[in-house]
């Protein structure tokens, strides 16, 4: 009947509401609460002196990570979009081999990426010196760092955003669209601007977003490139560092409503016009390249991105065979052996942060898989009032900066609560489980929603019909039909977690310091080839995963962001 | 086994009327259809007997059980669902077999019942197959066979037709006619399609903007529509607003509406009629009788040009202006006449025994109706 229907309802919400409240809007309020906060009395000194005219630090910070930001969306932009058409609107050999190329930077981990651009244009760079020995120049001819550095590595990472969602909506564009309007006498300029382009308009916009939100947030880039240059994501961990946890609260308000700002900017736009097809079945469209020489260039070219976008990960490979103590001041390592991957078997220290990495991403992922599903299902097949804020308060964790959430948690559980049992969490193992847990609840919810969305209600009220329980139809009809997505999602959400960089290194413990951790670590003391192994280890569980998801669940890397 | 009951229901969503004080009776081992445009509250109804809608009032009984607030798995009623919802990640066998072991039955019996019902629906050979690789055809029947597998009191039949081609749809009409006497099961078949509804039932119950417009068997609701709503719904007809003139005898006198000279002669009754309905006169195609010459002495006859002649193979549909109005008569294709063709003057008369006077429901606010 109706009323067990909507109890029924709200026994599953309370779980989903309970923890959201407790490990999402709580630590956020505690933050905000905080940043008003100034020796022991409520007032607005935190956001005078970030405004305040005495030290600009941070006012420069906030303009830095803004510019930085937008000019990271110009230049993925630049390079995702005419590859998106490249690749789906021409046939030339090796095409959908490039095309697959093309999504390497995700395979990448922020900070392994970082590492890798240092050590290949930097000022010791492979590749800078190589062209140094080439031509008999006296000094590098360019290295990277500080805002080049910045931008070129988000440009590099950011890039596949672009190309991704102008590429599923390129496919997506029924070919009969273009044939109409050439039909009806546009030229090749008319029908770009009038019909494709309009039509991009919306996949352009959500991605320019993205990656704003990204870099915004992007912390992994400036903490190993920047120098002295400073933006919003740096200040809040140095603020931390430095103690002064109320500046840091009020450094985290300011980032976070740049950031939710930009959420529901993108929310409102998105719902704002629906430009999906009405056609159904289009089959993919794409035209032969017929002239030999431009489809010899297209060939080459694509070569040459393939290896611009493998460069960093053969970098890492390299690096990782070279022993530690083997290149000092050569230009070139010359030593190549397996010794870092065995001290990964014969020293506990070196195996440690890789099992502390495994455990903890697995806790959180499993915690993420629970919650998600409940989570996915009460959004998408339950009715029930406040569903948007819900929804939004789901979401909460994908627009706040990790350095934020990582700031959350520290001012929010350093302290008993009743959310914590009573217990202090900053400082003890389980913090770093829940900020991966937090971090990822939306990756894995939405990809779990969009399977449900497809899943007809028919389905479950012909096995109420046929005389089964709720429980029955969940675990027989819904959970074998929606595992793809769920699959998707929470590997996803484990992969991530093993490379968490931001969270990590505001959260961790000596005794549960995971891998990023200790490669930091490594590069500190200058063992490049520990710290490159460390990175081939996440390197190659991301592979692993990727390859687990498309081959057993049918799962398209690109389906999974 | 059992009959339905439903006892004064109506079901409010948040800001309309799906369903408006419907009293309705289901008798055992019937098949009942509920005929209607979409959006008319057959598909709201039906879901209420499922119990995946409760009613806002009234009361939902199977035979002399109330079932109005119980969930749907306990009500044992086989549904047959529009997409027919078959379950993509199993095959034929453990689709049928998904009602039996919720039932707790023990493995042998599962294997031989679920034999047993593919059987009945001739797809014995495709136990073992993923039902992603059967068609459209296919599809239903294993739909069928897992609602009547589970030896339901009722059956719930949702327009189970409409996305199969239409020479699969013929084939299946019979097919699950032949399953519904097999069985003798109580059916309840929902539909837009006033020839499925004719062909198939037992009983209708014609709905229109929730209201239940008129029960009967198929002939009753083709021969004597309770409006000119059912009328013009079910099959074709000539709907000519009347004024009511008075008793002439034997027959009722009525005048055209558009012009008052022109008088119609019925004999029949209206089955209902209350002071304030306007009335008009329904004739059948079929009915109306075509002369080349001016009959003489007899009523009802009006003087016409055929506007257009379409043939269509066992007949000829005749569109002939009588001036006011443009009537539809239907000729059988006769060989060795010649057809009137368009520009021809004839005469038509509309016999007075056909002739059916009924209230006017549509393009006025509804009223409701009883019959």
């Amino acid at each position: 009947m109706k009323n067990r229907d909507r109890r029924f309802t709200l026994l599953l919400l309370i779980p989903v509401i309970l923890v959201l409240v407790a490990y999402v809007l709580y630590p956020s309020l505690r933050t905000l609460i905080e940043s008003f906060h100034h020796k022991g009395g409520w007032n607005l000194k935190n956001y005078e002196t970030f405004f305040g005219t005495e030290s600009r630090s941070n006012l420069r910070a906030l303009w830095n990570s803004v510019y930085i930001s937008l000019l990271s969306v110009l230049f993925s932009a630049l390079i995702g979009v005419p590859l998106a058409f490249i690749f789906n609107k021409y046939e030339f050999p090796g095409r959908s081999f490039f095309s697959s190329a093309a999504i390497l930077p995700i395979v990448l981990p922020s900070l392994v990426g970082v590492m890798a651009f240092m050590f290949l244009y930097g000022e010791s760079g492979l590749v800078p010196n190589a062209i140094k020995d080439l031509l008999g120049l006296k000094h590098v001819p360019f290295k990277i760092g500080g805002v080049s550095g910045i931008l070129i590595v988000h440009a590099y990472t950011m890039y596949v955003y672009f190309y991704m969602t102008v590429s599923s909506t390129i496919r997506s564009i029924d070919p009969s669209l273009e044939e109409a309007a050439y039909n009806l006498g546009a030229g090749r300029f008319t029908v770009f601007r009038k019909v494709t382009l309009p039509l991009l308009t919306p996949a352009i916009v959500g991605a320019s977003l993205l990656v704003f939100m990204t870099s915004m947030a992007s912390f992994s880039a400036p903490f190993l490139l920047a120098g002295g240059f400073r933006v919003l994501s740096l200040q809040i961990y140095f603020s931390k560092v430095n103690g002064n946890l109320q500046m840091a609260a009020a450094q985290s308000v300011i980032l976070s409503v740049v950031s939710i700002s930009f959420l529901l900017f993108m929310r409102w736009y998105q719902n704002r016009r629906d430009y999906r097809m009405a056609t159904k079945g289009i089959g993919a469209h794409r035209s032969e390249i017929k002239n030999p020489f431009l489809k010899g260039s297209m060939v080459i070219l694509g070569v040459l991105g393939v290896i611009i976008l493998l460069l960093p990960h053969a970098t890492i490979l390299i690096l990782s065979l070279v022993p530690d103590g083997t290149w000092t001041y050569q230009t070139y390592p010359s030593v190549f052996n397996i010794e870092n991957y065995l001290f990964l078997f014969t020293e506990p220290k070196i195996w440690d942060p890789v099992r502390n990495s495994l455990i903890l991403a697995f806790l959180a992922t499993l915690g993420n898989l629970v919650f998600g599903v409940l989570t996915s299902y009460v959004l998408v097949k339950r009715k029930f009032y406040g569903k948007n804020m819900l929804d939004i308060m789901v979401m909460l964790p994908w627009a706040l900066p990790a350095t934020v959430v990582g700031m959350n948690l520290i001012l929010a559980f350093n302290e008993p609560s009743p959310f914590t049992f009573g217990n202090i969490l900053v400082g003890t193992f389980w913090i770093l489980p829940l900020a991966y847990f937090i971090r990822h609840i939306p990756l894995v919810v939405r990809s779990t929603n969009a399977s449900l969305e497809q899943l007809d209600d028919s389905l479950e009220e012909a096995a109420r019909n046929l005389g089964a329980g709720w429980f029955y139809l969940f675990r027989r009809v819904v959970l074998p039909l929606v595992m793809p997505g769920i699959m998707a999602g929470t590997l996803l959400a484990f992969v991530e977690a093993v490379g968490e960089f931001p969270t990590s290194v505001l959260l961790y413990t000596l005794s549960n310091r995971p891998i990023s951790i200790e490669i930091m670590n490594q590069l500190r003391m200058f063992n490049m080839g520990q710290a490159a192994a460390y990175g081939m280890i996440q390197i190659s569980l991301i592979g692993l995963v990727l390859f687990i998801s498309n081959k057993f669940f049918g799962i398209k890397a690109e389906r999974s962001l | 086994m059992s009959s339905v009951l439903l006892e004064n229901i109506t079901k409010s969503f948040k800001d309309y009327q799906a369903v408006k004080e419907l009293n309705l009776e289901v008798k055992k081992g019937e098949f009942f259809t509920f005929l209607g445009p979409s959006g008319c509250g057959k598909t709201t109804t039906l879901r209420m007997i499922a119990g995946f809608y409760y009613p806002t009032t009234g009361r939902v009984l199977f035979g002399d059980r109330d079932m109005t607030r119980v969930v749907p798995e306990k009500r044992n009623t086989g549904m047959v669902f529009q997409n027919y919802a078959l379950f993509p990640h199993m095959t034929v066998f453990e689709n049928v077999a998904f009602g039996l072991k919720v039932r707790r039955l023990g493995s042998a019996e599962i294997k031989k019942k679920v034999e047993q019902s593919l059987k009945k629906v001739r797809l014995e050979a495709f136990i073992g197959r993923q039902v992603s690789q059967l068609s459209g055809g296919q599809q239903q029947r294993v739909a069928l066979a897992r609602s009547l597998v589970i030896e339901p009191e009722i059956l719930l039949l949702d327009e189970p037709l409409s996305n199969l081609d239409a020479r699969l749809r013929d084939e299946m009409r019979t097919e699950i006619l032949r399953l519904q006497r097999d069985y003798g099961i109580t059916t309840i078949y929902v539909t837009h399609d006033q020839v499925e509804a004719l062909s198939m039932s037992d009983r209708i119950a014609v709905f229109n903007f929730g209201e239940c417009q008129q029960v009967g068997t198929p002939k009753e609701i083709y021969n004597e529509p309770a409006n000119d709503f059912v009328a013009a719904f079910i099959g074709e007809t000539n709907l000519i607003p009347v004024i009511w003139d008075g008793k002439g005898g034997e027959t009722l006198q009525f005048s055209w509406e558009e012009n008052k000279n022109k008088k119609v002669v019925a004999e029949t009754l209206f089955s209902s009629y209350e002071r304030d309905h306007h009335l008009s006169v329904s004739i059948r195609p079929e009915a109306v009788e075509v002369f080349d010459e001016e009959p003489l002495n007899l009523q009802n006859v009006y003087e016409g040009n055929v506007e257009l002649a379409q043939f269509t193979g066992a007949s000829v549909n005749l569109f002939i202006s009588l001036g006011e109005k443009t009537v539809q008569a239907l000729i059988l294709n006769n060989q060795t006449r010649r057809e009137p063709q368009p520009g021809d003057k004839v005469w038509v008369r509309f016999p007075e025994s056909h002739v059916r006077v009924i209230p006017r429901v549509m393009n006025q606010p509804a009223r409701s109706m009883s019959t």
